[in-house]
């Protein structure tokens, strides 16, 4: 099976995260970036299910020349071939999801997999948008709820499985107050959740294996896509500080302040 | 001029450096305390490709270059330089002398072993009384029949007791003093050959280090590495590549020193200031900053000049001294900055300083360092 996967360029989410003074944007220089850590698990799960059932995994990134960085990387963990978006500018998530849906209509997966949001943005609208102008099945925060490590998750079911006739894919997703396993006819979009695995590191021979993997360029205007924003970010500011505690001298006064000052109890 | 490192070496930067975040951060203080060597995490990182990275594809190995093994053996010291070590001396002395001056049937047999951690090598020049003066080793190797007798003894061997695969170099022809010298390999389990384990080091102390005893050894002339005689010259040259990962991991350590500075520094206040804010100590980052990139900058010349097959025995000379004499002053710096916390285990900085000594002891003391550094400028000059 082909499985299209998504590996958005965002900062490292180590990196010290700083506003520009004029609230236009984030200060970029000295920032470290690296392939969105839900898109990551995308890539993952895309790797796994291909090395069950045969196939291969195609990735593809929207962005400047940089995001080749997080490509390579995508490749180097074993993805067979990446597909780039060439663009720069402003693109909201509409913009995105327009862009990817040509390139689903380009490559005809059986299976799209992405991150259920990236930790820039943070929208979580990319993937729906994409499964609704596909008309697709859409299957949203695929995830395990158990540690990796435990003997009860290697009994598990997959959070993922692909039906044995490859026409429908199981996902296990996570929702308020527990589990939903929901069957989807495939193709289909799957987003990602925290919990689904955990992506394996680069090896060095991958490095080497990637070097020579394609990198196909695609242009927005080329795929016939307006990516013209409909949302425009009018003002970005720090979180505000926060203010220093108090110490309180005995539990009545604690109990006290929770009452006549914080009104939570 | 390009100063940035190759897009696929940033990948590996930022692969090994997520490793170690998990995997090695959290433990290093833990192994160094109970001299316990990871056995687990060099599998796994034998996994990643990490300890066969110069070994070529067709062997099992990454095939990258001595650049990469500087950013890979970097990134792991800032985190743990006994681990920086396992791989720096895996990679650069046992592996390479079979990879550099194997044949093609001693590369078969241990390189896709070797390349992927299954086997960690060792390499055993160093003996109870020479260490930088090889030519003043005792061991000898002499032919009986179709097999050479190896006697001798071999100190402060990393991965003595772990090592599966030994280069062992011994004198055929004493007489002929250096140009009498010749590698064999050793395999662990052979009879008459023993390792025994080393405690109590000051520091690298979950790097394994061992002496090896060798009583009456029995190798065909198949494990003869190289040819008779040669021994010594094949050491110098794999010796000069192993100098450059030193270096890296000295580097590792400097950056250790400095960033875990400057957390501590704007953590912790005295006289109603963080103490980062006082210039004794903003200069002191200053300075460690300044020859961390300096002898970053040293090693990744005399990487590059390898890499691209130029002569670069004093470049990677340069880069070992200036280096871990770079990393003994951050790392000092560090604990001074530390204070009294800094004085105990609480915090890594003291293992890294403890760390850092032996970059200036081992593959040739920092007095080694400048004669060559001298000899080779004379020789130019």
């Amino acid at each position: 099976m082909k499985i299209l996967v998504t590996a958005k360029r965002v900062e490292d989410p180590e990196s010290k995260i700083k506003v520009k003074p004029d609230g236009t944007g984030i200060v970029q220089e000295g920032l470290k970036y690296k392939i969105n850590p839900f898109d990551e698990i995308a890539v993952e799960e895309g790797l796994r299910l291909v090395a069950k059932h045969g196939g291969e995994v195609v990735v593809v990134s929207i962005g400047g020349k940089e995001v080749h960085e997080q490509l390579r990387h995508a490749l180097a963990m074993g993805a067979h071939k990446a597909v780039w978006v060439n663009h720069t500018g402003p693109l909201d998530q509409m913009g995105v999801a327009g862009l990817l849906q040509k390139v689903v209509e380009k490559e005809k997966p059986d299976l799209v997999i992405l991150g259920k949001q990236s930790i820039d943005d943070d929208q979580n609208q990319v993937g729906q948008y994409l499964a609704e102008w596909l008309g697709w099945g859409q299957a949203t925060f695929a995830s395990k709820a158990e540690s990796f490590d435990s003997e009860n998750e290697k009994n598990k079911v997959p959070a993922l499985v692909v039906g044995a006739d490859n026409k429908t894919v199981r996902v296990v997703r996570e929702v308020d107050g527990g589990l939903a396993t929901v069957e989807c006819q495939l193709p289909a979009v799957v987003t990602t959740d925290l919990r689904l695995n955990q992506p394996r590191y680069a090896s060095l021979p991958g490095i080497m294996k990637a070097k020579s993997k394609p990198i196909e360029e695609l242009i927005p205007a080329g795929l016939g896509v307006d990516v013209t924003p409909k949302l425009t970010v009018t003002k970005m500011s720090a979180p505000p500080a926060r203010k220093a505690g108090i110490k309180v001298p005995d539990v009545a006064t604690l109990v006290e302040k929770l009452k006549t000052e914080a009104k939570v109890i | 001029m390009d100063f940035e490192l190759p897009e696929s070496h940033r990948i590996l930067q930022a692969s090994i450096r997520e490793f170690c975040e998990k995997k090695v951060k959290p433990f290093a203080r833990e192994w160094d305390a109970k001299e316990q060597f990871p056995h687990e995490v060099v599998r796994e990182l034998g996994q990643l490709g990490v300890m066969g990275i110069l070994v070529k594809e067709e062997y099992g190995g990454a095939g990258m270059d001595a650049l990469a093994v500087a950013v890979a053996v970097e990134e792991i010291a800032r985190y743990d330089g006994s681990l920086a070590l396992t791989v720096a001396s895996h990679n650069g002395l046992g592996t390479s002398h079979i990879r550099v001056f194997g044949n093609e049937e001693q590369r078969r047999k241990y390189l896709p072993k070797l390349a992927t951690g299954e086997w960690l090598g060792a390499w055993g020049l160093t003996e109870p009384g020479s260490g930088s003066d090889a030519a003043g080793m005792k061991t000898t190797a002499v032919k009986k029949g179709d097999v050479w007798v190896l006697n001798g003894t071999k100190m402060f061997i990393t991965q003595g007791t772990v090592g599966h695969v030994f280069v062992i170099l011994a004198l055929t022809d004493p007489p002929k003093r250096q140009k009498g010298i010749t590698a064999f390999i050793v395999e662990r389990g052979q009879k008459g050959f023993t390792q025994r384990p080393i405690h109590g080091k000051l520091g690298m102390r979950s790097s394994d280090t061992a002496e090896l005893i060798l009583e009456n050894v029995e190798v065909p002339d198949s494990a003869r590495l190289g040819e008779v005689g040669q021994g010594f010259i094949d050491t110098l040259k794999i010796l000069d590549r192993g100098r450059i990962t030193i270096g890296a991991l000295a580097v590792g350590l400097a950056r250790g020193a400095l960033e875990e500075s400057i957390r501590y520094s704007k953590e912790r206040t005295a006289f109603g200031h963080p103490i980062a804010d006082f210039q004794a100590l903003r200069w002191m980052m200053a300075d460690m900053k300044t020859e961390t990139d300096a002898a970053r900058l040293l090693v990744h010349r005399a990487a590059y000049l390898a890499d691209h097959g130029r002569p670069y025995t004093r470049e990677a000379s340069m880069a070992k001294l200036f280096a871990s004499e770079v990393a003994m002053r951050a790392c000092n710096k560090a604990v001074q900055i530390h204070g009294g916390y800094g004085y105990t285990r609480e915090f890594p900085v003291e293992r890294y300083l403890r760390d850092a000594k032996l970059c200036e002891i081992g593959e040739g003391t920092s007095e080694i360092q400048r004669s060559i550094i001298a000899r080779e400028t004379f020789k130019t000059a």
